[in-house]
């Protein structure tokens, strides 16, 4: 039996055998893989970087109390960067799908195209939805700008959406039917989640207090952004990381919202932008700490 | 007896769409460039992963030629002589006298030796290979690297059985080609006799016709013929094999337009019909591989659809729990435009326009639930079901077969191929949306430019204009386009196109036609069909070329009409001839259908040719010059409603313009 947690050691075993960093998943909350520092702020720079790691991706809006069968509030996926992209990624990629038990001679592999943008990150690459018999299972992506700013050496970002693989792999009609270990199904981890978090993103969480906190974090973000604008020397120990984190805080804190109704379609452009502004602003002031030539002149 | 040249390059999968194009450009550019060396174009094809062009009979190299330098004039000082042959690396003695225009310059000839063939592909190669221009690009590896459309992992180049020397991003051209992805060897060696096979043994079939012919050979009895679904398959794969998949039977209770939709457009699988035209619990879905002998892939295809038809199922009856009825206030937070509001307001603009062209009950039922789809979670999922949902829901709410159909329709037509609205209150509705979009986007200045056109407004004009010249409507386009007086210029402008490039008239016809009059787009064709029976008839042209020196007189004249032909004034022969035969003209044209005022008209032409033969309009009495002048006008008014005919580019004339 290949069991989901079985699926994801072997994923992680694999892209560790070919230079990966495993890292744990980023502990704060976020909508996507490619959102977490590791990601978003590692692609910047010229620096070389592997690295691979299971996050939780929330997305409120997508929650369904836990009776879809394959739409979840919280999903899975195994986030992996390769910066520079190696000239045989792809066969790299395919190589990883035999590694969890994919006989691609007898399957069907098709890359689609399918380009990322994400306007909250002001980034956006180009790419495909890989479909394996007709069902995507990965999205992968040639990263091409991050946080407004074009990146040094273009990466492949590999995601698979680990909860739709194990489904193919053990071919289950519902993810809550998976075997998370032989003894054990999604569900029994992971129903009482599903369903209390669409209670709460639907109906409870509430509102004003939810654009409250929007606000402390935005406000908290933007004022370390300017304090590091107006700094004339101690940039190298300057928090940024932390700054990031507000960012994160500001875009889940707009999931929520937007879950909730709270946000009409006219509203919605504008707290895009507002999250936007945060992020470039953070990419902007981490570039200039890591790779500005500020250090020279100081 | 030249060499071959085979040049295939090998990329990460192209989308399917820009394939055929980039491939065109890199064939002719590779076609001009190896011009010098003779040769022609062999073989010009591609799959997702390769662009490969083959080129017979090059020469070894460029034929030498000759190039003129020019110099000094003769007489110049005899220092600038010597540095101009210095320069040229020659003596004086070398050089030439050539006369010109402008008087005697010294000139040299320079021998210039062709380029060997190699020499010339090797350095014009990675230039024209990367200004393949591509929809969207990529850079990689990094900054500093190249842009196209995905990395490039192979370059194959042989001229005859030599290596094309260069690169691209580090990438060597060389001998090797790369199989199927699963099924073939990941590089191999080939030449150009045995390229074609060597890729067949690899799992590729190179050549487009023969993918495609592979997929309809396949396909089973009954399949929807679908030409897009089939491109979009020849240049997604490889090495197509179609396989047939089922579904659970009740699925059959969805609408069969959820369930295409699901299957063409998100699955891009073929759907079925059974003996009777009806939908049938099949797809065939097209893998990129050779074969399904387990049958795994079909169960994979089967089981997302199944996931997929599931959604769709839950999208039907949470949506059935809010009739469109109650969902009218609801597009109040939905956004048309951000200048222009929300739908609510869209959709009170659409009734008004609706009640005002004379729309009826149904028309004006559909056109308040028209946009309420919009918040119905079937739409929210399948976006490209807008209007078509909201006619099957108002149909399942007994909201009544006219309403339900006009509100199926109001996105008509999607396309130059798709057909119009197909009742009056769906035409009226598919008008008044399209208007209202454009005189609210031309309103606030957004109006499309070149090739920027992000509401779609040259589409949405097109559609109004073959609404109204194909349906039941008696509007005009000075109506619609309500006094904005850009908007009424892209309505005409859209209208020749449609008549010149959609309906084939030609271009000269559609001009004379439309300078008598464009609004009334019926009438606009009863007029264009007309001139274009008579056109080719004898007299005609000679007829229009005759309206045209008419018009020219009456231009330098200055002359606006006014008087009444007086035959006291008359003093050639011929004028009086032209008189009777116009009156009588005239007589027989009154009330006449436009085919047959025309006839009639062509009739003039002898009376005309000896009126300008005889007579000189501009007599010395003005009294009659001015009785000329006024024949001339009522001839050339009393035709005038039916085309400008001044505007007819005579065809003996063309042809010798061109």
């Amino acid at each position: 039996m290949n069991t989901y947690q079985e699926m994801i050691f072997r994923l992680k075993q694999y892209w560790a055998e070919r230079g990966c960093i495993i890292t744990e998943p980023y502990d704060v909350e976020v909508g996507a893989g490619t959102m977490c520092p590791e990601t978003f702020l590692r692609v910047l720079g010229p620096e070389q970087y592997r690295v691979a790691y299971v996050q939780p991706s929330r997305r409120p809006a997508d929650g369904r109390y836990g009776e879809n069968p394959n739409r979840l509030y919280k999903h899975s996926q195994l986030q992996v960067i390769l910066k520079p992209t190696p000239e045989d990624v792809i066969e790299q990629y395919l190589g990883s799908l035999e590694a969890i038990g994919i006989d691609l001679t007898k399957h069907d592999i098709k890359f689609e195209e399918d380009n990322w943008e994400s306007p909250t990150l002001g980034a956006w690459g180009i790419g495909w939805q890989v479909m394996l018999d007709g069902m995507e299972i990965t999205q992968f992506t040639y990263f091409q700008q991050c946080g407004g700013v074009d990146l040094d050496l273009v990466p492949a970002e590999i995601t698979y959406g680990l909860e739709r693989l194990c489904a193919f792999l053990q071919d289950r009609e519902s993810v809550y039917e998976i075997q998370w270990t032989p003894e054990f199904a999604y569900g029994q981890v992971r129903l009482k989640e599903e369903q209390q978090f669409s209670v709460y993103n639907f109906e409870m969480a509430e509102v004003t207090t939810l654009w409250k906190l929007f606000e402390l974090h935005e406000g908290e973000c933007q004022r370390l952004i300017d304090l590091y604008r107006s700094l004339e020397t101690g940039q190298e120990r300057f928090p940024v990381l932390p700054t990031y984190d507000q960012v994160l805080k500001c875009s889940n804190l707009f999931n929520l919202l937007d879950a909730r109704g709270a946000i009409s379609v006219t509203e919605r452009v504008g707290v895009i932008g507002r999250v936007r502004k945060l992020a470039v602003g953070v990419a902007g002031i981490w570039v200039d700490q890591q790779y500005g030539n500020r250090k020279a002149a100081a | 007896m030249g060499r071959d040249l085979l040049l295939e390059i090998g990329v990460e999968e192209i989308p399917d769409w820009m394939i055929p194009d980039g491939l065109q450009h890199l064939t002719t550019k590779l076609a001009e460039l190896t011009a010098p060396l003779g040769g022609e174009v062999a073989l010009s094809e591609a799959t997702p992963r390769r662009l490969a062009v083959k080129l017979t009979g090059l020469k070894e190299r460029e034929e030498d030629r000759e190039e003129v330098v020019s110099g000094p004039p003769k007489q110049a000082n005899p220092q600038a002589i010597e540095g101009f042959a210095r320069k040229n690396g020659v003596s004086v003695d070398q050089l030439q006298l050539t006369e010109t225009a402008k008087g005697v310059y010294y000139t040299f000839v320079r021998k210039v030796e062709g380029k060997a063939a190699i020499d010339l592909l090797a350095a014009a190669l990675p230039g024209l290979i990367l200004g393949i221009p591509w929809p969207k690009t990529m850079l990689w590896p990094g900054k500093g690297g190249v842009r196209f459309i995905r990395p490039i992992r192979w370059i194959l180049c042989l001229l005859g059985e030599k290596v094309v020397p260069f690169a691209i991003n580090g990438i060597e051209a060389g001998t090797m080609s790369g199989g199927h992805r699963q099924l073939g060897a990941s590089r191999f060696a080939v030449t150009i006799e045995n390229y074609e096979e060597k890729l067949r043994e690899n799992f590729v079939i190179l050549r487009g016709a023969e993918r495609r012919a592979r997929i309809e050979a396949a396909l089973p009895a009954g399949v929807k013929k679908d030409a897009a679904l089939l491109e979009t398959l020849t240049y997604i794969t490889e090495y197509p094999t179609p396989i047939t998949g089922e579904f659970a039977e009740d699925y059959l209770n969805l609408p069969e337009e959820v369930l295409v939709t699901v299957m063409r457009f998100h699955q891009k699988y073929f759907s079925v019909t059974d003996a009777s035209g009806k939908l049938a619990a099949k797809f065939v879905a097209v893998m990129n591989t050779a074969a399904d002998p387990e049958g795994l892939v079909r169960h994979g295809n089967e089981r997302v659809l199944r996931a997929r038809f599931n959604d769709a199922r839950f999208f039907y009856n949470v949506d059935q729990q809010k009739k469109l009825a109650e969902r009218v206030e609801d597009l109040k937070s939905v956004t048309f435009q951000a200048q222009l509001g929300s739908y609510l307001a869209k959709t009170e603009r659409v009734v008004e326009l609706v009640r005002d062209w004379g729309g009826d009950e149904a028309a004006l039922r559909a056109a308040e639930l028209a946009k309420t789809d919009l918040t119905c979670e079937m739409v929210k999922e399948f976006t490209e079901l807008q209007g078509i949902v909201g006619g099957l829901y108002a149909r399942a709410q007994g909201e009544g077969e006219e309403v339900a159909s006009a509100i199926y329709d109001q996105y008509k037509p999607a396309s130059m191929e798709d057909s119009i609205p197909r009742t009056a209150a769906g035409q009226l509705l598919s008008l008044a949306d399209k208007v209202d979009t454009l005189r609210g986007c031309f309103g606030i200045g957004l109006i499309p430019t070149g090739s920027k056109d992000p509401f779609a407004l040259r589409r949405a004009a097109q559609g109004v204009i073959r609404i109204l010249a194909e349906g039941e409507l008696d509007l005009k386009l000075d109506t619609l386009a309500g006094g904005v007086e850009k908007l009424g210029d892209f309505l005409i402008e859209r209208a020749k196109y449609y008549l010149t490039e959609i309906r084939g008239y030609a271009f000269d016809e559609v001009m004379a036609v439309l300078a008598a009059g464009a609004s009334d787009l019926k009438d606009v064709l009863g007029r264009l069909e007309a001139v274009k029976v008579v056109r080719a008839t004898e007299n005609f042209e000679p007829l229009a070329a005759s309206f045209k020196r008419m018009k020219n007189i009456l231009d330098q004249a200055q002359f606006s009409g006014g008087g009444t032909v007086q035959e006291s004034l008359f003093e050639d022969p011929a004028e009086r001839a032209l008189w009777a035969a116009f009156q009588e003209v005239a007589g027989r044209v009154r009330g006449a259908g436009y085919g047959e005022a025309l006839a009639a008209m062509a009739t003039l032409r002898p009376a005309v040719d000896l009126f300008f033969e005889k007579v000189l309009v501009n007599a010395r009495d003005p009294a009659v010059r001015a009785n000329r002048l006024t024949l001339l006008f009522s001839l050339k008014t009393e035709f005038s409603g039916i085309a400008e005919f001044s505007e007819i580019v005579p065809k003996t004339q063309e042809t010798h313009a061109s």
